[in-house]
């Protein structure tokens, strides 16, 4: 914890917080030996939701990657116009 | 790496997605009011899409209906307000009528991009969940279809 007070510029208890925050969603674990707790993230959770979200980011994916093509196709023709 | 942005969160009645198309601002909203080129990318790849009725200005009602070996899926609403800038309109499968979204596309040009941002507002928590998985199988093929062809131009 004393680590990521430093990398993080924020108080201990700041940490402390955002910790328990992560820690109550389940998105890290701690482990504790004598003196000092150590924290691990947990991506189970986020793989997930992940899951849940696949198949309409699948679906919007494809679809915008058509709009993406149909675009590209337009200016192309816009060019082919203007050295006509 | 996903090329678009998703998010819904927990107990939201929304969904909101975002991507960045590298083309003019303007010809996006002509892709997207046009049509005859929405019905070359709204449906999926493995249905035909007829776009029955179109009229993009406010008050203007739309109906789009997808055909593939199993049958066919029709969509309508109407839109509310549309400019280059935002298009608000409402979306509703006719297989579940009184299911209805509000939708507010987002179009913003920077150096010759345009984000495309789209938030959806449903009735309730149930109707937001049941769109994110209403994908699944069409979903799915999709996916692979853009896989095999993007092996292909790999070859």
């Amino acid at each position: 914890m004393g680590e990521l007070t430093e990398l993080l510029d924020i108080t201990q208890p700041g940490v402390s917080k955002h910790l328990r925050v992560l820690r109550e969603a389940g998105l890290v674990r701690v482990r504790k030996d004598a003196q000092r707790r150590w924290y691990e993230l947990n991506p189970e959770p986020l793989a997930e939701i992940e899951a849940w979200l696949q198949p309409y980011r699948r679906l919007i994916e494809a679809r915008y990657e058509r709009l993406d093509q149909l675009l590209n196709e337009l200016q192309h023709e816009e060019n082919d116009d203007e050295q006509d | 790496m996903s090329k678009i942005n998703l998010v819904a969160e927990p107990g939201s009645y929304e969904i909101r997605t975002s991507r960045e198309f590298n083309a003019p601002r303007a010809l996006v909203f002509k892709a997207l009011t046009d049509p005859a080129l929405v019905a070359k990318w709204w449906g999926l790849k493995s249905t035909k899409t007829e776009i029955v009725q179109m009229e993009a200005k406010p008050g203007g009602l739309w109906r789009y209906i997808e055909r593939d070996d199993n049958g066919e899926y029709a969509f309508r609403g109407v839109y509310h307000s549309v400019s280059p800038e935002q298009i608000v309109y409402t979306f509703e499968f006719e297989g579940m009528p009184g299911h209805v979204c509000m939708s507010t596309t987002t179009l913003e040009e920077n150096n010759g991009k345009t984000t495309l941002t789209e938030s959806s507002v449903f009735q309730s928590v149930e109707d937001r969940d049941g769109m994110l998985q209403s994908g699944m199988e069409e979903g799915a093929t999709e996916s692979w279809d853009s896989l095999e062809e993007l092996l292909q131009s790999m070859q």
